[in-house]
């Protein structure tokens, strides 16, 4: 009964296909599963839209939507159509054809990834053997499509959003990879899966997830930051600026092009904060060894909605950096901290069982961060800023 | 330590989270349609014409001067003066507007009409909910629309009109005094005549 539970998906599709000839069967559970990621995420991306406006409503004292259907519920239903019915503007001025290809290549970029995330147990649609490298190549093709949006607007917010856009999200590639890379030091493997086995062990009732090690937390960290900036969200929200650049790099996108990019806006959030989970947080892992009767779904999913609401709870506490902050702050803080977090897996790796390699990883990474983060305050001068204007 | 600003936020935009679920005083939205807040004595919208007594024709208290439509900065009076008279509040006979026109989609609710009125007869509304499926038609106000008796006057803007009305009172009684005291002129005069 519990194994019917947790493999329920995967029953389901078996059953689905066993209607078809034999020939057609791997085919067609593929386009099951392809059809189901389709399904859940842009509805999941629903349900956090409406958490985002009901959250950050209440972070400020609001009542966010509460008009359409009871609790507001059936706000992302009314935006939906209203996104539909919604005149398709294409400036006269823009690149007609990539203006066109951005918004989709944005959506199957940002979809592909989930074709590695194990979402459960057996339930990943392609197990690579490079299921991360898979990842991070899709996840990078983002950026194109983001400049080819900014780019073929013909609009200096729209292209000053995609240039920020394209710094930001090379810049914090950097520590994203980089803190990935000290759990494949770790795990043995690119394959998200077996990533997931791996911590997938308990010690008295608690999981071996790597965020509970020093250079787990550490890495959990700086990939929480990088993702926040890969993802566009505040604080690193520059590209789109509302008050600077009206919305950035899909200013001139109206109708559903502009839900087209809203959806992937949220479903990258959603993938991304997948893979932390799968990385760091165990994937589809219980949290306490009492509690893996639970479907291993579930937990993904929880996983993913708590990061979620971080996003959300983040959004709603931080101020915007400025530009120079957010590149000092990607090359000058994050990156170093990413590589003395390499090194401390390292050590973790090669210094066998033991409570010494806990003294010295934590050691090594509390050192740097204090020192860092000091010589980073002291070098910071507050006080009233000078302009300078062009001439 | 870097990064204990950013916790400490963390820790208020949380307790902001859930006061506001908790404390009502946090959460101070009104959700307009169905609650209400009741407007305040001094608030100020569109103008009205005030009325005394039942019959809003009769009773009207403008004597269409058109010193508001002179006045108005956007010009959105327009009146048209009665060529008959009709007797005021003291029952001396005046002229009335034989059409009274404000267009509250030019009207920008400055209250100088009411300022200038030297016969208390233009007042400011506070009903805002004006909205009409028709934006020419339904936002001109003809006279009739415009007319509201001195009692709605009193429940708006209590204070304001209690002192209108000693006023008006008050040039009541002079004028009549007046009217008494010149036929007991008159009167003092026939009877000087007479002796």
């Amino acid at each position: 009964m519990i194994d019917t539970c947790d493999q329920i998906f995967v029953l389901l599709q078996h059953w689905l296909v066993s209607f078809l000839p034999a020939s057609w069967q791997t085919g067609a559970g593929v386009l099951l599963s392809v059809a189901a990621i389709i399904c859940v995420f842009p509805a999941l991306f629903a349900v956090a839209v409406w958490l985002e406006r009901k959250g950050l409503g209440r972070i400020q004292n609001r009542l966010g939507p509460n008009r359409v259907g009871p609790f507001g519920l059936f706000q992302p239903i009314a935006d939906g159509i209203k996104s539909l019915t919604k005149e398709d503007i294409v400036p006269s001025s823009a690149d007609a054809v990539v203006h066109f290809l951005a918004p989709l290549l944005l959506v199957v970029t940002v979809f592909m990834g989930f074709a590695v995330l194990p979402m459960g147990r057996n339930m990943v649609l392609v197990d690579l053997d490079a299921g991360l490298l898979f990842y991070f190549a899709m996840g990078a093709s983002t950026e194109l499509a983001v400049f080819m949006a900014g780019w073929s607007s013909r609009n200096k917010y729209s292209l000053l959003g995609a240039m920020r856009a394209v710094a930001q999200m090379i810049s914090y590639e950097v520590p994203l990879l980089m803190s990935s890379v000290a759990v494949v030091m770790i795990a043995g493997s690119l394959s998200l899966t077996k990533i997931v086995e791996a911590q997938n062990h308990y010690t008295w009732g608690f999981p071996h997830w790597y965020i509970f090690t020093p250079w787990g937390f550490a890495g959990f960290l700086m990939y929480a930051i990088a993702t926040t900036a890969e993802t566009n969200r505040s604080p690193f929200d520059l590209p789109e600026g509302e008050s600077e650049l009206v919305a950035g790099y899909h200013t001139e996108y109206s109708g559903f092009k502009f839900a087209l990019f809203f959806l992937a806006e949220y479903v990258e959030m959603f993938s991304i904060s997948g893979l932390g989970t799968t990385l760091f947080l165990g994937g589809w892992s219980a949290p306490f060894s009492f509690l893996t009767w639970v479907p291993s779904w579930f937990w993904f999913f929880s996983k993913l909605m708590l990061s979620i609401y971080v996003f959300i709870w983040m959004r709603g506490t931080l101020p915007r950096l400025r530009q120079d902050q957010l590149m000092n702050f990607a090359w000058k803080f994050v990156l170093p901290m990413c590589l003395i977090n390499l090194l401390a897996a390292g050590l973790w790796r090669f210094m066998g069982e033991g409570w010494l390699r806990w003294v010295v990883c934590s050691a090594i990474l509390m050192i740097t961060y204090a020192g860092m983060g000091l010589a980073e305050m002291r070098r910071q001068r507050l006080g009233p800023r000078s302009y300078r204007y062009a001439e | 330590m870097l990064g204990e600003g950013i916790l400490k936020g963390m820790a208020e935009t949380a307790k902001n989270f859930f006061g506001s679920y908790f404390s009502a005083d946090r959460l101070t939205t009104v959700e307009y349609p169905e609650q209400r807040i009741a407007p305040y004595e001094a608030a100020r919208v569109f103008p009205f014409l005030v009325y005394d007594g039942a019959d809003w024709e009769a009773g009207m208290r403008c004597v269409a001067c058109q010193i508001c439509e002179k006045e108005c900065p956007p010009k959105c009076i327009y009146i048209e003066k009665s060529t008959d008279k009709k007797p005021d509040f003291v029952g001396k006979p005046q002229f009335y507007p034989a059409r009274f026109d404000i267009d509250i989609s030019v009207c920008m609710s400055c209250q100088i009409c009411v300022e200038v009125c030297p016969f208390e007869a233009i007042k400011m509304d506070t009903e805002f909910e004006l909205s009409t499926d028709n934006r020419f038609g339904g936002l001109l106000l003809d006279r009739k629309q415009l007319a509201k008796p001195n009692e709605y006057y009193h429940q708006i803007h209590p204070t304001e009109a209690s002192a209108v009305d000693a006023r008006l009172a008050a040039d009541k009684a002079k004028a009549e005094a007046r009217v008494k005291n010149a036929a007991a002129a008159k009167t003092a005069a026939i009877a000087g005549e007479g002796a």
